[in-house]
């Protein structure tokens, strides 16, 4: 057996993931004067936030006149439809304070000649419900993902919060715990640098572990990004809410998938296909490059089908943005041109950037409602579990609906890692919930049993037979193939049975590095593992929704199906590993505003 | 040198596992160029997932932001997700973990002493008056100062570019003083004395002997020295 050295640590909140959700979270639990303990895979600022560029939608009206309402509105259409609107109100409202909030803790926006936040245009987002480009999205350069982050990170480090908040910087969460009466109760967690596991009891958990697209060929997520949160919540018995909306971003670099801001356009930029053809005034008449995500996406693919994309190979798009000027570029956009000519070589102050649509959100994630709090469902109706919260891309508060507009997603993580926080920090004081006491003694025994047995397997069993490599490979290839911009049944189909022939030959896989000790070969187990699981309830869930809705879009359903398909999936990931699919009803009441009835979409 | 697909280049790379070696070696590994522009992180997955899966090394968002994977190659320090590999002009890449800081395996190190010193300049906004209601207010001039100084991403490829660092182990060094003086020239900052305070000494921004190491290093060109001193100029100023 291998020696598997375990501490049990209690904390009143325990936040998994250190990104702008999670610290969002920390800094109100630090606040509330909670004992709070962070886990996370990477040191804080090494969390994928960091890689966000563009900027962070509020109705500021500094550029031009501008409310929260529109802002809902777009937020609404750009989902087509399915999004809840109790979720977008509160979202788009608490936008403005959130960003005034951001720039009093020293967030370093970039400014207008009055000296206010400057504000950038972006995909879908439009004045006067459609009318014209709004000019929403608060901006950094194009470094807002670092800011934010940092700025957050930054928060938590002043003495009257860090007193309060630990943080377990390269420890990965491994199973979430959860009492008899179904209330979350704690973690588990892998210690990378010493070995050795850590159970962690909590009041309150709340999950914050960001996206999960490194199960495709061309993603824009960083090697972190493997859904372990999804993954060990479905293995709890929580559904994943709408797993089958995966947005592609249309500007991943060409081969490589680093993301290109949608800022680009939004400063004026463009896109051309091979005979130098702006090819988005066929897709999106009113707005072109600026349309949401999901129309540009399929704009690009479309052109590339149809035999109009560039290169040898025609596959890809060209982004035209030497137009702006030097000066401009190197102001707005330093970090694209960076990343264009390392990445691809292209100097974009002279020349157009090659670009393919690539894989980059989840619009879906663990259920929750406005308040953080992770529901199931007793019928139709949402009921909270007790002690369990989630925040950020890995939850679904159902504020993007079926497709995400860009800059909603720092949005998202500020809004929802700041409600989560606050609302476990309330329900701890006000509720007194009872501390989750374990016997001392059998506490490894009874609660990491499965945890233990799967270590001392890999630790003392062989190197196996199958190399990860040979099987995540081959995912990213037919995840791509057959789940990506179009979609088909027979693919889907497919898909299913590759994925079941996948997790056959995992069961092979054994390690290679037996050392306890910053062993990345078993992490990468696991996040091959979860990723396993991700795009099998993705793949379910695609499959069984026959229309197209946002950035679901199926070959066999061209239409969206108001009628039939006005409702949320609920993935639920069975004990023998099939996946259960339920229906949901949508929020469609907003809090105080008017419902937005569903329309055609047209940009 | 130019590098064609197919080509091979031999990465030179340091190995320690402290549960069963002795002694750090290095061990030599093939990379095959599977495509232009390959980056030295693309050579070291390509043997972590195609022929030795115990290399270890941090990695996560492959573009040069969020600082895991400073090491160094051929004597430089750099991030290795945004370094080419045939810029290295040669046929072997000698890479080692960054100097002067502890090792925990292989190319991964102990980030602890190099994270508390940048702990110690109060690395966030400092307000002693309360903030309006709406954001307050910053000119594009004054915005400007901060640029060359927010964008680090703390990789440690200039602390641990710097004989001052290594040879003083109180030495906040260069990573953590250019945080300081991001907030320090930050307008809306009221926190300046009390950082300045932090820095004001013989192992702060004195200890500084203009190596300019720390420059070259930053893979996101910054320029630590300058910042530096534009510290003391500033503990001048105020004090004297």
């Amino acid at each position: 057996m291998a020696d598997i050295n375990v501490r049990i640590e209690e904390f009143d909140v325990v936040i998994v993931g250190a990104g702008g959700a999670g610290l969002a979270a920390a800094v109100q639990t630090g606040m509330a004067g909670l004992k709070t303990a962070v886990i996370s895979e990477v040191y804080p600022t090494r969390s994928h936030t960091v890689s966000a560029q563009g900027g962070i939608n509020a109705a500021l009206a500094n550029m031009d006149e501008d409310y929260w309402i529109w802002h809902m509105y777009d937020t609404v259409k750009g989902g087509d439809y399915i999004g809840d609107q109790d979720a977008m109100e509160f979202f788009t409202k608490n936008a403005p304070k959130t960003i005034i909030e951001l720039e009093h803790w020293g967030m370093p926006f970039s400014r207008t000649e009055t000296g206010n936040v400057y504000q950038r245009a972006f995909g879908g987002q439009t004045r006067n419900f459609g009318e014209s480009v709004a000019h929403r999205a608060c901006a950094v350069a194009d470094r807002s993902g670092h800011a934010i982050l940092h700025t957050l990170f930054e928060r938590t480090l002043r003495s009257d919060i860090v007193q309060y908040v630990s943080y377990y910087s390269e420890y990965y969460a491994l199973k979430l715990l959860m009492n008899e009466e179904g209330h979350a109760m704690g973690v588990v967690a892998w210690d990378m640098v010493n070995g050795g596991l850590h159970i962690f009891f909590s009041y309150a958990v709340i999950f914050a572990t960001g996206g999960n697209t490194r199960n495709f060929r061309t993603n824009t997520n960083a090697h972190v990004n493997t859904g372990i949160g999804w993954t060990l919540c479905a293995k709890a018995g929580i559904p994943i809410k709408d797993p089958e909306f995966i947005q592609f971003h249309p500007t991943g670099i060409y081969g490589v998938g680093n993301l290109i801001t949608e800022g680009v356009r939004g400063e004026g930029g463009y896109l051309l296909n091979a005979q130098g053809e702006r090819f988005m005034k066929k897709y999106a008449p009113h707005v072109l490059d600026l349309a949401s995500r999901d129309v540009v996406s399929r704009g690009m693919a479309s052109e590339i089908r149809e035999g109009r994309g560039v290169g040898p190979k025609k596959d890809h798009i060209l982004l035209k943005l030497d137009h702006l000027g030097h000066d401009f570029i190197m102001d707005k956009l330093p970090g694209i041109w960076e990343l264009a000519y390392k990445f691809v070589g292209v100097d974009c102050t002279k020349d157009p950037i090659p670009v393919q649509p690539t894989a980059h959100y989840h619009m879906g994630g663990i259920p929750t409602n406005i308040n953080g709090e992770v529901v199931k469902w007793e019928g139709d109706e949402e009921v909270a579990i007790p002690g369990l919260y989630a925040a950020g891309e890995c939850a679904c508060a159902s504020v993007h609906g079926a497709n995400r507009l860009g800059c909603n997603s720092l949005l998202d993580l500020v809004i929802t890692g700041k409600q989560a926080g606050f609302n476990a920090a309330k329900w701890i004081k006000e509720e007194k919930p009872v501390f989750p006491n374990p016997p001392e003694e059998f506490v490894a025994e009874k609660y990491a049993k499965d945890v233990m047995d799967k270590l001392n397997e890999l630790f003392d069993g062989p190197e196996g037979s199958v190399t990860m490599d040979e099987i995540w490979e081959d995912l990213r290839d037919t995840m791509q193939a057959n789940m990506s911009v179009f979609r088909i049944e027979e693919g889907m189909k497919k898909q299913l049975e590759i994925i079941d022939g996948y997790f056959e030959k995992f069961k092979n896989v054994g390690l290679t590095d037996k050392s306890k000790v910053f062993n990345t070969e078993l992490v990468e187990y696991f996040d091959l593992e979860s990723l396993l699981y991700v795009s099998k309830l993705e793949t379910a869930a695609a499959l069984n929704r026959t229309e197209s809705r946002g950035a679901h879009y199926r070959d066999d359903y061209p239409e969206r199906d108001d009628a039939n398909w006005m409702k949320h999936t609920a993935a639920y990931l069975k004990e023998d590993g099939s996946v259960e699919l339920e229906y949901k009803p949508v929020r469609t009441k907003p809090l105080t505003a008017p419902t937005f009835q569903p329309k055609k979409r047209v940009y | 040198m130019a590098l064609n697909v197919g080509d091979k280049v031999v990465f030179k790379i340091f190995r320690y596992d402290p549960e069963k070696d002795k002694a750090p070696y290095y061990k030599d590994y093939e990379v095959t160029i599977t495509r232009t522009g390959m980056m030295v992180l693309d050579g070291l997955n390509q043997i972590k997932w195609e022929q030795d899966p115990t290399l270890t090394y941090r990695r996560s968002c492959r573009e040069g932001v969020c600082g895991s994977d400073g090491m160094n190659i051929n004597g430089v320090n750099t991030v290795s997700c945004m370094s080419h590999i045939e810029d290295y002009n040669s046929n072997v890449l000698t890479i080692k973990p960054l100097a002067g800081f502890p090792i925990i395996k292989d190319l991964v190190c102990d980030f602890e002493d190099f994270l508390n010193k940048y702990y110690v300049v109060k690395p966030y906004l400092i307000e002693k008056t309360p903030p309006p209601g709406r954001e307050r207010l910053q000119s594009i001039e004054d915005r400007k100062k901060l640029d060359g100084l927010y964008e680090c991403i703390l990789c440690g490829c200039c602390s641990s570019s710097c004989p001052s660092y290594w040879a003083d182990p109180d030495y906040l060094g260069p990573s953590a003083m250019l945080n300081a003086a991001r907030y320090v020239f930050d307008t809306r900052d009221e926190g300046s004395d009390e950082r300045l305070d932090a820095v004001n000494s013989v192992h702060g921004v004195w200890r500084c002997h203009t190596i300019l190491n720390c420059i070259s290093a930053c893979p996101k060109e910054l320029n630590p020295t300058k910042a530096i001193a534009e510290l003391q100029k500033e503990i001048l100023k105020r004090k004297y």
